[in-house]
């Protein structure tokens, strides 16, 4: 196995020295009602395992790249966890001939927590899903984040959402939603209503 | 690993082989009479039991040890259906006999304990050299470094260890961590799960997940309210009945506030809830708001200059934020007020202090509400019914702010 890397639990070493018994069974015992806030910590990837996947989703996108799609590559290159990835609107749909532009930000526990991904610059489509400041309601982008999905599938999704698309118009909260909302998507708690338009 | 003297029970993951392992893994070292150690109480015909954590382990071992007694399934998946009917064995077994059993075992998300071994039916993504390809950190791997569970969906060790240590560490999951395959709903089995997570704490702090969400399903148990208390309460049947922990904490069953006859738990929580949320928006009024000097009504500034108009049509008062005298005077000084000692503006202020008592009155039973409640909760005393002063206050004081807070008739200019 020569790619194979051991994960490291940085966090976990350190607290097995400590040998407080009474200490422990009370944490313990609190921590079973959920009093204790974390306690194993924070535990990291392994940095190399994630660059390795990003490094390779780039590839494929470079290489079979779904229709319509480009990614500024010099652009990831010099920030692997920041992406802007090119939208042509599909042929026969709504947004024929539209130009857009999707940015993708990669926290270092990607792929277990889910990039963030709005659409950014000049053109935000108009859709029942996508608010003006470029913020989108797609339930895999939280919720139904799977770690097997990959920037692929994301774009794959969208395109879909774009295409299927019957009418132009901007979500009924967008206009409040805009004024209150977080600048990280993530933050929001949408509440995945129509999956139909 | 011995874990007798660090944690509450041992998570031993390496006799999968035993015929009696109950799946948990949880096993509580020592005296085997189970339940001897239970604190027995009872308050006027109403019996329950305190149950340490401990307890709480052995009494979650021992339903699934029954249902299994009469069901032959995996233990694991007992556990996953006795969690999906909130541990309520009868109407587990009522279920699993007089229903669809593929239908019970799909609303689970578990797979079907009968259906003929299908885990080769999902093809792994085999490349030329006999690896395969982990979906999730799209590496090679030997066959002997995937893990598959029952849906068929199988990724690298080290994936499913990363993936299932952010579930409970970050997103506090337990029982209902689902496979990592996207759209995927079936439920990993604490069994895998144990097996899967190496580190010891990431292990505590899943079963500690288990526990607490089995004691906050199960309608027969009740986490004692007190803080930093770790005791729970046992029923045989849910009630409005005071019980007493054994830290002497005393609350009510059905609702865990402290113990409030003859107030209905309904409007106790209503009442609570009610008085936050008062007390906050009068807090809010008495630092962010004004009335007008002329009309009364409730004004909020929201920045800008000093020199206010009311926007009450029948009022149009002009005036000055700071001192509330009227504006005239002022000129053309917008930011700073220089008349803050002037008998007009001094008058002005008078006036608006005893509509301001009022505020202050409301404000005063609310946090003497919210304090009193506060004591009780150290004091562990039982406390007299406060249903009066309660509806007193409401009468003379809420009507007082709902009208008040409603009309927000005056601004600046722009
Ligand atoms: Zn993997
Ligand atoms: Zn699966
Ligand atoms: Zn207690
Ligand atoms: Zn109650
Ligand atoms: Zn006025
Ligand atoms: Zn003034």
């Amino acid at each position: 196995m020569p790619m194979f890397t051991k994960l490291a639990h940085k966090t976990s070493t350190a607290a097995k020295s400590s040998g407080q018994t009474a200490a422990k069974t009370a944490a313990a015992a609190a921590a079973a009602k959920g009093n204790v806030t974390s306690p194993a910590g924070k535990h990291f990837l392994d940095n190399t395992r994630w660059q390795k996947r990003l490094q390779k989703e780039l590839m494929s996108l470079l290489k079979e790249p779904p229709p319509g799609v480009t990614v500024d590559v010099d652009q990831a290159h010099t920030k692997l966890t920041e992406w802007v990835v090119h939208m042509e609107g599909a042929a026969g749909t709504l947004y024929e001939g539209e130009k857009f532009q999707l940015q993708f930000k990669f926290s270092p526990k990607y792929p277990f927590d889910s990039p963030e991904v709005i659409f950014v610059g000049e053109n935000i489509p108009i859709h029942p899903h996508i608010y003006s400041n470029g913020h989108i309601c797609l339930s895999i982008l939280t919720e139904d984040w799977s770690p097997a999905l990959s920037v692929q599938a994301i774009c794959l999704s969208i395109i879909s959402m774009l295409s299927s698309c019957k009418e132009k118009k901007r979500p009924p909260d967008n206009s409040y939603y805009v004024k209150t909302c977080s600048a990280n998507p993530k933050k929001t708690k949408w509440w995945y209503h129509d999956d139909t338009v | 690993m011995d874990s007798d003297e660090e944690y509450l029970y041992d998570c031993d993951s390496g006799n999968e082989s035993s015929g009696d392992d109950v799946g948990l893994e949880f096993e509580i070292e020592g005296e085997g009479e189970s339940g001897s150690s239970r604190y027995r109480e009872t308050t006027e015909n109403y019996p329950y039991e305190v149950l340490s954590t401990e307890d709480i382990t052995r009494h979650m071992i021992d339903c699934i040890k029954e249902v299994n007694s009469v069901v032959n399934i995996p233990v694991t998946t007992t556990r996953i259906l006795l969690n999906h009917f909130k541990w309520d064995k009868e109407k587990l077994m009522e279920r699993f006999y007089d229903g669809d059993q593929e239908k019970l075992f799909s609303e689970a998300h578990v797979v079907s304990p009968f259906k003929t071994p299908s885990k080769s039916q999902r093809v792994p993504v085999k490349t030329s050299n006999g690896m395969e390809e982990c979906e999730i950190c799209f590496l090679n791997m030997p066959s002997a470094m995937m893990t598959g569970i029952e849906c068929g969906h199988r990724f690298c060790t080290n994936c499913w260890t990363e993936y299932l240590t952010t579930k409970i560490i970050d997103e506090g999951m337990g029982q209902t961590i689902s496979c990592a395959a996207h759209s995927c709903s079936i439920l990993v089995d604490d069994h895998t799960v144990m097996r899967l997570i190496v580190d010891p704490k990431v292990k505590l702090k899943y079963q500690h997940l288990i526990t607490k969400s089995f004691v906050e399903c199960n309608r027969l148990l009740r986490w004692c309210p007190y803080p930093d208390c770790n005791y729970a309460i046992k029923v045989q049947y849910p009630d409005v009945q005071p019980v007493m922990c054994k830290c002497r904490n005393v609350f009510c069953f059905n609702c865990g506030e402290n113990w409030h006859d003859p107030v209905k738990c309904h409007l106790l929580r209503h009442w609570i809830k009610k008085c936050d949320d008062d007390s906050e928006t009068s807090n809010w009024i008495a630092a962010n708001t004004k009335e007008c000097p002329k009309c009364k009504v409730t004004i909020e500034k929201d920045g800008g200059c000093n020199h206010m108009v009311c926007k009450n049509q029948s009022c149009k008062a002009d005036f000055c934020w700071v001192c509330l005298g009227p504006w005239e005077p002022h000129g053309s000084s917008w930011y700073s007020c220089n008349r803050y000692d002037e008998d007009e503006a001094k008058q002005a202020r008078d006036a608006q202090e005893k509509s301001r008592a009022a505020l202050q009155r409301y404000l005063f039973y609310c946090n003497r509400y919210m304090n009193h409640m506060q004591s009780l909760k150290f004091e562990h005393k039982l406390y007299a019914s406060v249903k009066e002063k309660m509806e007193e206050m409401q009468q003379h004081n809420m009507s007082w702010i709902e009208v008040q807070f409603l009309k927000k008739g005056c601004r600046h200019p722009v």
